[in-house]
């Protein structure tokens, strides 16, 4: 197999908690707390988990938009947590992301024209009149039009404003696009919409994705591969429909047996998850779901589970499935 | 690429007047204050007053007929004139150059100091803006006329001492309001989206994070040229403004004072002009502060 992308590698995010006058260090949040995972060259990679559990965490610490406490990324072989402040904005021409509230995320003072045309700006590229045709261009590009260059965000509705998010992803003609809930703030019939035209986008100009999102549905939809993220760590990463056909994390279970089919009358075993997600700030020692899990076993409470492969293309982080494992150790 | 434009409307035609602008947006909700309206046209008035009346009036403002001491209003003094016979509305004309100038430059060079300050504490946070803060904090401890009088005497008394001392006691407010404004600008996602572009923190600062963080700075400028001008009437009355002869409002009324009696349009005119300026400028204010904040729109 080709060289990944992207590698994360025992990525790691502490946020401190402060106490006092003095801001004295009283322990840390544990966002994201040991992720590994690649992406490869045109595929998606949905990270899926509930709310709090270090997806969109994961995905800004991509971005640099946070550092990382520990770990490494690596993007085409360079590690971005090594770079200067300056060779990362230079990096960020190849990475770009979307965001989720799109009425939130567009600059209410610029047009639409302007807010497209800054990334290029930014990045030294083209000179006025090359940038104002690459404008236009992507504008149609993401089903608007030209004339829509002059109008201000509050003028379009929340789908078009999340094509504008999209178009300014892809002014710079970046190679990952990191996309933090891109749909879950539209409409259904929207969200189709979105979606379709995200994955044309991806078909035509080789995107990678890694799509973050807490929606199992539209993840299903849109993503070759997908995590599952639990109180900060991966449970489960597996390819898209082995994941969905056959879940092997208890977590993972819950999870997907929770949505919706649209079939009145399809029955299926109910894995129901009691208690609530643990607080990340004193996770639980051991596997960090052992507190909600209906499988549990002695070792569960002591040792952390390592996400093992544990057939193609299809890895877990539970001891229900690392005997052997950790017999052959 | 052109099967991936599913929701292009293929046959709407390129409308020409819809790109409404935030200000054009501000403006046209200002312009139905009927209020703030008639702040303006005060305000509009004073400041054509300052540029073109000095150029009108018959008499000039120092000089002086001793035979025509205190006279009181008529066709050829229509002010009446003071105890050294000099034509008070010529004065009062001349006056308002004086006042909006104070008015004008202590806000702009505080709106300035003030703004960069503010945004630097604001965007940056942590020590520097500890420093900032507590800067603002010291100033804020003190009276404000106090401290006005207080840098007068240190640098002299002049008219531009005092609007020098205007604009420094006036920093901290204008820095706080802006700092305020950047602490909740900056967890907006359209700057975490500029960040995510990569670009340069000037940039960011200066394109994304300033002209959303203006607004309150605008309403408050309009409020504060209003109180500028009668603590500069203040200094002056206190002699610590502007010197004589010149012709500053607040000068007037207290070379006016003994006369209050016998002759009480030295001290009307004056007194009127200011008090219409600063009710010009504050209910122009109060309209911009309903134009441009969107919390106070239905």
């Amino acid at each position: 197999m080709t060289e990944p992308l992207l590698k994360v590698n025992n990525l790691k995010k502490y946020f401190p908690i402060r106490k006092g006058i003095l801001g004295k260090e009283q322990g840390n949040v544990k966002a994201v707390d040991d992720v590994s995972f690649y992406v490869y060259e045109g595929e998606t990679l949905g990270i899926v988990g509930e709310s709090g559990c270090g997806k969109s965490t994961t995905g800004r610490m991509i971005m640099k938009l946070l550092d990382p406490t520990e770990g490494s990324i690596e993007f085409e072989g360079k590690d971005l947590t090594k770079l200067s402040n300056a060779e990362m904005r230079k990096a960020r021409r190849e990475i770009q992301m979307v965001f989720q509230d799109p009425f939130a995320s567009l600059n209410p003072r610029h047009t639409i024209g302007k807010i497209l045309e800054e990334p290029l700006i930014v990045h030294g590229l083209g000179n006025a009149k090359e940038r104002k045709k690459k404008v236009l261009e992507l504008l149609e590009i993401v089903g608007l039009s030209s004339y829509h260059a002059n109008r201000y965000p509050h003028q379009f509705s929340g789908g078009q404003r999340q094509r504008i998010g999209i178009a300014r992803a892809l002014m710079t003609n970046p190679k990952l696009i990191i996309a933090d809930e891109p749909v879950s703030a539209l409409d259904v019939s929207i969200q189709a919409q979105v979606l379709n035209l995200m994955q044309d986008l991806q078909k035509d100009l080789k995107l990678t994705y890694i799509f973050i999102a807490h929606d199992l549905g539209v993840v299903r939809h849109i993503s070759d591969r997908v995590g599952v993220m639990y109180l900060g760590k991966m449970v489960e990463l597996a390819e898209s429909e082995k994941l969905y056909a056959n879940p092997l994390h208890p977590y993972a279970k819950g999870l997907l047996s929770a949505v919706p089919v649209p079939d009145p009358d399809f029955k299926r075993e109910h894995v129901l998850l009691s208690g609530d997600i643990p607080s990340p700030s004193n996770p639980p020692k051991g596997c960090t779901f052992h507190t909600r899990c209906p499988f549990k076993m002695e070792q569960c409470t002591a040792v952390v589970p390592i996400l093992i492969e544990v057939e193609e293309g299809h890895s877990v982080a539970c001891h229900l499935y690392d005997e052997g494992y950790v017999n052959d150790k | 690429m052109t099967q991936i434009a599913p929701n292009a409307a293929p046959n709407a035609k390129a409308p020409t007047d819809q790109t409404v602008g935030p200000w054009k947006e501000a403006w046209r909700s200002f312009r139905k204050n009927k209020i703030a309206v008639v702040g303006a046209i005060i305000v509009v008035f004073f400041i054509l007053l300052a540029f073109i009346g000095p150029l009108i009036v018959s008499q000039g403002i120092n000089e002086q007929q001793l035979s025509q001491r205190l006279q009181a209003p008529s066709a050829e003094h229509w002010f009446g004139t003071d105890d050294f016979g000099r034509d008070i509305f010529s004065r009062v004309v001349h006056g308002a150059r004086l006042s909006l100038m104070v008015g004008f430059l202590s806000v702009i060079g505080s709106v300035i100091v003030g703004s960069l300050l503010g945004i630097i504490a604001g965007y940056y946070g942590r020590f520097v803006d500890t420093v900032i803060s507590r800067l603002f904090d010291i100033i804020l401890a003190f009276p404000s006329i106090l401290l006005a009088i207080a840098i007068v005497s240190i640098l002299g008394p002049s008219l531009k001492n005092a609007l020098i001392a205007i604009g420094i006691i006036n920093i901290p407010n204008f820095g706080r309001l802006i700092r305020s404004k950047v602490l909740s600008v900056k967890q907006e996602e359209y700057i975490t989206a500029a960040k995510a572009i990569g670009m340069s923190d000037k940039r960011l600062l200066f394109s994304h994070v300033l002209p959303n963080s203006m607004t309150p700075v605008i309403v408050q400028g309009t409020l504060a040229i209003a109180s500028a001008i009668i603590e500069a009437a203040a200094l002056g009355f206190l002699g610590l403004g502007a010197q004589a002869p010149q012709p500053e409002w607040g000068k007037m009324l207290a070379d006016a004072r003994i006369y209050l009696i016998n002759a009480p349009w030295t001290m009307i005119f004056p007194g009127l002009a200011i008090m219409l300026t600063v009710l010009g400028f504050n209910l122009m204010g109060d309209g911009l502060r309903d134009a441009l904040d969107p919390k106070m729109k239905n």
